[in-house]
């Protein structure tokens, strides 16, 4: 059975998945599960952008942008509603939204790629510098204040229906695991579909595509509203996470971060941005508490050399190597029974 | 009266200073296809040279209008060798090596000189006035080189042999390099030339705004607008998109307060590229360096 790219291979990853979930709380301390719920936010955000990116060929450099729009519009429609269930709604619909309008100018003006890159980079640093300046009492949405600066709290998750049924930190594990490996499925299951080999043929040759029949237009509109979306829900546990959003998710480094993981885990695949977040995520906070080592620097030395020799990025390194050692090992095989064959033919 | 005229100096400075950080980004764009994303950070090493030859002792106006442009754009010059003439045609590599560079100097330069600067230089000319507004002096100062700047770029490109080389380059570079001439070198003196000029930026805007290390990120959301509203002509790109983005942003930032300002003068960009793709001079003065 071959595993890598196709749905199987997803479905084996996220039972995985769900035994690192069962086991993490007997391995990890307990304040490494609480962290572990913000690195699941981000993953989420790698994902997503693995999706536009990878699977639709729209480079998206502000996939924070949507991140952060989630979380804002989950801080602020928690304490407007009094509960995290229909907030969380609320900020997918909200970064959706925001990205098919977004989309509707970019895609349907066919702006180039590289455009579209620099243009969704300066939407969010656009809010970035809208929301640092929020913070006075008469910048609110309905209850909440929007507090500038220093970002506005996030309520954290509850029952649903019950908005006063708080859930454990442990529980908020359990649930963000959930939710990573239903998005995961989801978005494994997403590309495996018809809409989602349109996408793929729109990423290897848009024109192609396009004489086929195919409005490219519209399907890159709902992949990029989709990953937005899913990025939105990212921004929801991260804020959980965290219990505030502050301006910083829509910064440039956010969306840096975004982009180092996919390119670092490989952008042709799922899995591999998410296994970068948590990877890289671990690595910058253990460099964050020592001086020497600035960790812009290490960031930017990784994302320069990574472009120049692994652009693929390491999870498809690795499978390609396997791919070609299983391909050589076939071939060898086969040589050495047609010698065997001819050997005997003679004998 | 006066409270036009101060307003219309008001908004002539917004769009000078639009313009003036946008420059190297769009001489670098218009003539090499590369969208440098470490542009903020050429604008913010030419700040650190400001500030830290001063703060040795050397003359404000040398340090701004000769060191930061010859610095950075020695930087600029290491960095094309170093690292974007590999990537010539790969667009998308191109923006992201120069994003993990971005990264770097800002790592670099935290490093060395800490996460803010103490240094303030205050805004060398005095103050202005008009009627009763006052309007300072060193705005007006860079009114004029902006004015002084554009005037020079389009002097060089038209009038100069490296101009018209250059030009060659830009309209067709495999034709050019057929006719003996090295476009590895045109663009290697572009690129430098690009930096040198976000350098003199950085530079003429440290007493205005101050420098620290990611400073940067202040400045690109609205040069990167700039450069591509204003499509891959240079000098009429830089000029138009900065009067009528320049424009929108001070009108608005004058009837909203700064908040939106800066809203409005992404929506404009971004209604504007739904209607014109390829910028204003894709649609417009197509014929214009």
């Amino acid at each position: 059975m071959r595993l890598y790219g196709t749905f199987n291979g997803t479905l084996v990853i996220a039972g995985l998945a769900i035994i690192f979930t069962l086991i993490a709380p007997s391995i990890f301390q307990f304040f490494t599960i609480i962290t572990l719920t913000q690195v699941i936010g981000l993953s989420i955000l790698a994902l997503s952008l693995a999706l536009v990116w990878g699977f639709g060929g729209i480079l998206c450099f502000g996939q924070s942008a949507f991140f952060g729009i989630g979380a804002y519009a989950y801080s602020v429609a928690a304490v407007n509603i009094g509960g995290s269930t229909g907030s969380i709604f609320i900020a997918i619909l909200a970064a959706a939204i925001f990205a098919a309008i977004l989309g509707y100018f970019v895609f349907y003006g066919k702006v180039s790629d590289v455009y579209l890159a620099v243009i969704t980079l300066t939407v969010s640093l656009i809010l970035y510098s809208l929301m640092r300046r929020t913070s006075g009492p008469e910048y609110k949405i309905g209850k909440a204040l929007l507090g500038g600066f220093n970002g506005t709290g996030s309520a954290p998750l509850n029952m649903p229906g019950d908005g006063s049924a708080m859930l454990f930190p442990m529980q908020t594990f359990y649930v963000s695991m959930a939710i990573l490996i239903i998005a995961y499925v989801f978005t494994g299951w997403l590309v495996t579909t018809k809409f989602g080999r349109v996408c793929i043929s729109i990423r290897e040759n848009e024109v192609r595509t396009e004489l086929l029949g195919y409005d490219t237009r519209l399907y890159k509109l709902c992949l990029f509203s989709i990953s937005a979306g899913i990025a939105g829900l990212g921004g929801v546990l991260f804020c959980v996470g965290v219990t505030r959003v502050t301006p910083d998710v829509f910064s440039l480094g956010q969306s840096a971060l975004a982009i180092i993981w996919v390119i670092v885990g490989g952008r042709m695949t799922l899995i591999g941005p998410i296994l970068a977040t948590f990877v890289l995520y671990f690595l910058t906070s253990s460099l964050g508490s020592q001086q020497i080592l600035n960790a812009n620097l290490v960031l930017g030395i990784i994302l320069v050399i990574f472009v120049l020799i692994v652009p693929n990025g390491v999870v498809p390194t690795i499978m390609n190597w396997f791919e070609r050692r299983r391909i050589k090992r076939y071939a060898r095989q086969k040589e050495r029974r047609m010698k065997l064959r001819k050997h005997r033919a003679i004998g | 009266m006066d409270l036009l005229f101060s307003l219309a100096l008001q908004i002539l400075y917004g769009i000078a200073n639009l313009a003036l950080i946008s420059l190297g980004l769009a001489i670098v764009f218009g003539m090499m296809r590369v969208i440098n994303l470490a542009h903020g950070e050429f604008l913010m090493l030419g700040g650190y040279t400001v500030v830290v030859a001063t703060n040795n002792g050397v003359n404000l106006w040398f340090a701004m209008l000769i060191l930061a442009p010859l610095v950075v754009g020695l930087i600029g010059l290491i960095v094309e060798r170093c690292l974007i003439q590999w990537l010539y045609g790969r667009m998308i590599d191109t923006l992201l090596a120069t994003w993990g560079l971005s990264l770097l100097f800002i790592g670099i330069i935290t490093s060395i000189f800490g996460a803010s600067t103490s240094t303030v230089i205050s805004p060398p000319l005095g103050t202005v006035t008009i009627g009763e507004y006052t309007s300072s002096g060193y705005e007006l100062f860079l009114i004029f080189v902006v004015i002084v700047l554009l005037a020079l770029v389009y002097l060089t490109l038209k009038f100069t042999s490296l101009g018209l080389v250059a030009r060659a380059t830009m309209q067709n570079s495999d034709m050019s390099a057929c006719l003996g001439i090295s476009t590895s070198k045109i663009y290697m003196v572009t690129f430098s030339l690009g930096a040198a000029v976000s350098g003199l930026a950085g530079g003429l805007l440290v007493p205005i705004t101050g420098v620290l290390p990611n400073i940067g990120v202040i400045y690109i959301a609205k040069a990167f607008i700039t450069v591509i509203s204003g499509g891959s002509a240079i000098l009429a790109g830089t000029t138009s998109a900065s009067v009528l983005l320049g424009g929108v942003n001070g009108i608005m930032s004058y009837i909203t307060g700064p908040t939106f300002g800066e809203v409005a003068l992404l929506f404009a960009a971004i209604i504007l590229l739904r209607l014109m793709p390829t910028g204003i001079t894709g649609r417009f003065f197509r014929k214009s360096q």
